[in-house]
């Protein structure tokens, strides 16, 4: 609280992202200990969590007051107009504060408070059982155990305290590896596909310096393909793209030149087939850099695949770019395109995909297992595991499944931070599943069995912005009536009506024994479910609750033909007709 | 929020459909029922000359190869419509295998050039049906010869590509010629329609289903400021206007032809659609002839006077026009040129310009080309989108559409719409701000109205506009997609009220396919006057009559619909707009998981039918 200087600021604009002619709401803003709520004349209230802050921007002043633009991590842009300079710098000052909370302890997770008692706070965390999946994918078997070498995190700070390593992997070797591989994150277990007997590992890169080899690891990837009772040879996938490296490469000439030299007799090794000069250079130079890639000559039975996923920084600054270009007043087609191909984002998407095919397709054609490694092995890595883990296991696409994937591979792989939260905080899955019916997808079949592999076809065009995403809280962009739930209301009418049938159906059966008795009752016939009928139109509406007043009556919430902007492109009717001014006042009418 | 973002395979929305399958595609049936008289009068030349003992039959004949051949084979001479065919069919049949793309699997059997058609008949082991393709729809055909045989591919105008392996340099380079001589045939009264004699289609029906008098009934039911003018009977006004026009009740015959004379080919303003809820209306035309000379024409100055005098009091008027500013004063240089703002008290003019012509037919070119490389990297993929600007004229019509529409329903003015000739992007915008606004054309015989009113009788030149689609090598001369441009339009709408539609994804895509080709008679020649002249009502089927079969209108309708009394206004940002997968990769996308999400949404459709009909007849029997 010490942060908040004034918690209370009326007069306050809220712009429409969109509007060329700035149109916008008038309204009060708050500032709470832990959110920015703003609430508009129509009492429609935003909020905003600090936490959720990425970025706090006071632009130069202008006549109608001082602008404060608002950066959401969830992609919510919010453009205010504070009448007062010194008020908006009051409210940047906090927002500034409050959004960089450094220490854990102070982020709203710690002084969230859902009204639940402890137990059930602690049932919570339990939810997802990762034990409970490994036993699923039917580990531990006689090929894999789980190893206790990481119990007090000693090897690996950053792995969880369970991991799941080839039986025959001693743990002097576990631990060997774990001393050449980046941050200590060496092979373990990921995904175990049970009818193949294949595994997709996941480890960081090897700290390989020009000549140094580390037995153990060499001996930990063996196991691993040894493990495999059906295949022998096996996948290291990097999924780092080859360009880095050879930016990187061309800075190394001299090293280069000398690697070529002394390698080309070591080349002659037949066992490696695939063979891809360039990509075996840009190894050879980085391994000279002492990081890197393990030494093809050392591990036999591998082969060794390239996939081309950009690193982090280029993935932010390409989704940064594609805000921006979204965020565009007045955006044209034309700009909207190629900003969505020069910010690169659907490349990556593409990318990522096709690592995941690849890796799908190397267990389920080959049968080969696969072992996954970026740079940390905590990104992209993370990224290829879930999403090939996804489409080789029909679990996963269940929402269950879903949230233990996550946790699998992207939070308990992460960081151990969450052990320490457990005590404070509540976990996220509960109440997603309490609300499950909102994120089901009504076509959704768990027993189609041709699907039980998926494979995403990756041609370009199959790639779209995902507006409902990067689009959330713009809501005049979606479509203005959901399929999803439509089809939802469908299948519980169905239900009902179901029910209603069987009712009748007994009741039928009652009656007829009881008209052979030479009794009818009549008030049978009234017990019948009365409504039945009328749901189809009361369906309609809804989703598209209609605003009270007349004017409104003629368009359906959210597709208001103000909102929409189209008189941005004829100013004439207003510029025209002095009259026509009180449109601003017609609008407004509608949506109080 | 939310919608279905798999684009999928289906006749709701925010897919593609098979159903045009059903008819005349390619199944067996359709042969059949064209039999009767189709082929008698349009085929034999290749055929029935050729010896028998080379008869492309096979000997072991399944009944449905006799049937073809009696009455291939010792079919009587046309006594006129054949000779034609005889001499452009330089050879009747060769041994071809068809690949129908990635997915169909390839056929094998006898080819078949007739008048009309490509038969394909399968091997004695073949199991499937005939195969049958109109040639009017080939709008390429490419030749290759290598050693002893030859292929052919036909681009098609349904944007469809097909490959024909055919035993033989001789006969590839043969059906070759004949293809192209056939498929680029211009008479109309030689055309497919004019033979097609569907079983269960009678002749006539349907042809006065939607007359212009129909909608007038619904126009004087709601005010009665307007009337229908026969003055237009004979098409001496206007030739490309229908012969029943509606106009201001304030304004007589003579007056109207007098207008005519001052408007581009004789189109003066009428009524295109009535707001009854605001008491405006939206009104189409072409330029005024105003020239260098500033001409005036008192009539039509008094007939906009009475379209503002008819709606409510005080209405304002604008008049939208199609073109730039800039090309509408150049036309006022020659002939055309604009309203007078002196002359026209009450009525304002606003400029948004819509492509047409060559720049919208090459847009359409370039999308389809990149459309068919499956091999292009993401960067490639989105800069030729990007570069063929085709979602720009989507955005372009669809928010010049809104406009006419926000015009009427919130500023409640009047609105008459015209760029030049005003029978292209003129009727776009007419024709899709009713969609916006009226409920009633969003239904499946509203939207079939619509169309008949708004561009077929509205005189939209499609036997120019649909020669040729978008892989013909020729020079472009009068091609323009706009009809294709309305309908993707349309289909935008559909994906933004997925639920408000009656029609699914399937009728925009039997249009499309109909208006470039067909066997029905609806989409032939350019105006009223033409169909008259070429008797189209008398000799051919309605492709109304055909959707509006029952079985077939079953599977166009959006399984989705609930009728929804309110103006649907579309976001047109460049983020909620999308490429039509449906048409421009309906041949090129592999369908298959999607396809069966749309089957689910059927599914469960059909079983919540079955569920309430089931409720409903047990409920009397207790």
């Amino acid at each position: 609280m010490e942060h908040i200087r004034t918690t209370k600021v009326e007069q306050v604009k809220l712009l429409d992202r969109f509007s060329t002619n700035n149109k916008s709401l008038t309204g009060t803003l708050y500032l709470t200990a832990t959110h920015l709520l703003f609430i508009d004349s129509h009492q429609k209230e935003t909020w905003i969590l600090h936490h959720h802050i990425a970025l706090v921007e006071k632009l130069a002043l202008t006549t109608s007051g001082c602008p404060l633009v608002i950066q959401c991590k969830n992609f919510r842009i919010v453009h205010f107009i504070v009448p007062r300079e010194r008020d908006c710098h009051d409210i940047y000052n906090s927002l500034l504060q409050l959004s960089k909370q450094a220490k854990y302890e102070d982020l709203y997770a710690f002084s969230y408070n859902p009204k639940q008692n402890d137990s059930k706070r602690l049932q919570g965390w339990e939810l997802i059982d990762l034990a409970e999946e490994y036993k699923r994918m039917g580990v531990p078997n006689s090929n894999w155990q789980l190893s206790d070498a990481n119990r007090e995190y000693k090897i690996c700070e950053t792995y969880p305290r369970e991991l799941y390593v080839p039986r025959i992997a001693s743990k002097p070797i576990i631990v060997g590896s774990s001393k050449f591989r980046s941050k200590g994150r060496f092979p373990v277990l990921s995904y175990y596909h049970h009818n193949k007997e294949a595994a997709i590992c996941r480890c960081s890169q090897p700290l390989s310096g020009f000549s140094a080899r580390c037995l153990e690891d060499e001996h930990l990837l063996q196991a691993i393909s040894k493990a495999n009772p059906v295949n022998r040879y096996m996948y290291v996938m990097d999924t780092r793209p080859k360009h880095r490296m050879q930016s990187w490469w061309a800075t190394q000439k001299d090293i280069g030149r000398i690697i070529v030299r002394i390698s080309s007799k070591i080349w002659n090794d037949e066992k490696i087939r695939e063979s891809d000069e360039k990509k075996r250079l840009n190894a050879m130079a980085n391994r000279a850099a002492g990081k890197g890639y393990e030494n093809e000559d050392n591990y036999s039975n591998i082969r060794f695949q390239f996939v081309g996923i950009e690193n982090i920084h280029v993935m932010r600054s390409s989704l940064q770019k594609l805000l921006e270009v979204n965020g565009t007043k007045g955006l044209s087609v034309s700009d909207f395109y190629s900003g969505l191909e020069s910010s690169g984002w659907l490349r990556h998407i593409k990318a990522v995909m096709d690592a995941a095919i690849f890796l799908a397709k190397a267990i389920m054609v080959e049968n080969a297992s696969v072992l996954v490694h970026c740079s940390d092995g905590w990104d992209r890595t993370s990224q290829v595991c879930s999403l090939g883990s996804l489409l080789l296991d029909p679990y996963y696409r269940t929402i269950k499944g879903f949230m233990v994937l996550i946790e699998k591979d992207w939070i308990s792989f992460g960081h151990k931070f969450s052990e320490r939260l457990k005590e404070k905080t509540y976990s996220l899955w509960p109440f997603l599943l309490d609300d499950q019916k909102k994120y089901f997808n009504p076509l959704y079949s768990s027993k189609s069995p041709k699907f039980s592999v998926l494979e995403p076809n990756t041609v370009s065009f199959n790639f779209k912005f995902w507006r409902n995403m990067y689009h959330q809280f713009d809501r005049t962009l979606h479509p203005r009536q959901s399929v999803f739930n439509i089809i939802m209301d469908m299948d519980e009418q169905n239900k009902q009506l179901e029910k209603d049938i069987k009712d009748l159906e007994s009741k039928i059966k009652q009656c007829k024994k009881k008209q052979t008795d030479g009794i009818l009752t009549k008030e049978l016939l009234h017990s019948v479910h009365p409504e039945s009928p009328t749901l189809k139109t009361s369906l309609c509406f809804k989703e598209q609750t209609l605003l009270p007043v007349n004017h409104a009556l003629r368009t359906i919430e959210g597709s208001n033909p103000a909102d929409n902007r189209y008189r941005e492109y004829a100013e004439e009717f207003s510029k025209s007709e002095p009259g026509v001014v009180s449109l601003e006042y017609d609008v407004a009418r509608m949506t109080c | 929020m939310d919608e279905i973002e798999f684009s999928s395979t289906g006749s709701g929305w925010g897919s593609r459909s098979e159903v045009l399958a059903v008819g005349w595609g390619n199944s067996c049936e359709t042969v059949r029922s064209l039999l009767p008289r189709g082929l008698l009068n349009s085929c034999p030349a290749g055929v029935s000359s050729c010896p028998a003992s080379s008869c492309p039959f096979p000997s072991a004949r399944s009944p449905r190869l006799t049937l073809l051949e009696s009455v291939l084979l010792p079919g009587p001479r046309p006594t006129t419509g054949g000779m034609e065919f005889l001499e452009l069919i330089r050879t009747g049949r060769a041994q071809v295998k068809l690949l129908r793309g990635p997915e169909a699997p390839p056929l094998r059997g006898t080819l078949c050039v007739t008048g009309h058609h490509l038969l394909l008949s399968p091997g004695p082991q073949g199991t499937s049906d005939l195969w049958l393709l109109l040639l009017r729809s080939v709008d390429s055909i490419e030749k290759r010869v290598s050693g002893d045989s030859g292929t052919i591919t036909l681009r098609c105008k349904d944007l469809r590509v097909l490959q024909l392996d055919i035993e033989g340099v001789e006969a590839t380079l043969d059906i070759a010629r004949s293809i192209e001589a056939l498929s680029s045939l211009e008479s109309v009264i030689t055309s497919f329609p004019f033979f097609y004699r569907p079983r269960g289609l009678r002749l006539g029906d349907a042809w006065h289903f939607h007359p212009p008098e129909r909608y007038y009934k619904r126009v004087a039911r709601e005010t009665n400021a307007w009337r229908l003018s026969e003055v237009n009977e004979d098409f001496s006004l206007c030739p490309s206007y229908p012969r029943a026009v509606i106009v201001p009740r304030a304004v007589d015959d003579d007056a109207l032809a007098r207008c005519a004379r001052f408007r581009q080919g004789g189109r003066f303003p009428v009524l295109s659609y009535h707001h009854a809820p605001s008491g405006t209306v939206l009104l189409r035309s072409s330029q005024p002839l105003t020239g260098p000379q500033k001409r005036r024409c008192a009539e039509d100055e008094e007939l906009l006077r009475a379209v503002l005098a008819g709606a409510r009091p005080g209405a304002p008027g604008f008049i939208l026009d199609t073109r730039s500013a800039q090309a509408a004063k150049q036309a006022g240089v020659t002939v055309g040129g604009t309203e007078a703002k002196a002359a026209y008290p009450g009525w304002k003019r606003l400029h948004r310009p819509l492509e047409k012509g060559r720049p919208l037919q090459e847009s359409f070119v370039r999308l389809v080309e990149a459309c068919g490389d499956l091999e292009k990297s993401m960067d490639g993929w989105l800069s030729q989108l990007e570069a063929c600007c085709w979602l720009a004229h989507v955005k372009e019509a669809l928010s010049t559409a809104c406009l006419a529409a926000w015009g009427m329903e919130r500023e409640e003015a009047c609105i008459l719409v015209h760029g030049a000739e005003g029978m292209d992007n003129t009727l776009l915008v007419t024709s899709l701000a009713q969609i916006i606004l009226d409920p009633l054309s969003r239904t499946m015989t509203g939207f079939q109205e619509l169309v008949e009113r708004e561009w077929i009788q509205a005189g939209h030149p499609f036997q120019l506009r649909c020669a040729h689609s978008a892989f013909s090598h020729a020079q472009p001369k009068h091609e323009a997609p706009t009809f294709l441009l309305f309908l993707d339009c349309v289909w935008q709408l559909g994906r933004q009220f997925p639920l408000s539609l009656e029609f699914g994804e399937g009728l925009l895509l039997a249009l499309f396919e109909h208006a470039y080709a067909s066997p029905f008679g609806t989409f032939l020649c350019s105006s009223e006057k033409e169909r008259c002249l070429c008797e189209v009502r008398t000799r051919t089927h309605s492709l109304w009559s055909g959707l509006n079969q029952p079985k077939v209108r079953r599977k166009l309708r959006n399984p989705l619909y609930i009728p929804n009394p309110l103006a649907i206004w579309p976001s047109v940002e460049p983020q909620s707009l999308q490429l039509w997968q449906g048409l421009f990769l309906r041949w090129i996308r592999p369908p298959e998981p999607s396809q069966v999400a749309w089957e689910k949404v059927w599914q469960r459709l059909a079983s919540k039918e079955k569920t309430e009909d089931c409720e409903s007849t047990s409920k009397p029997q207790s």
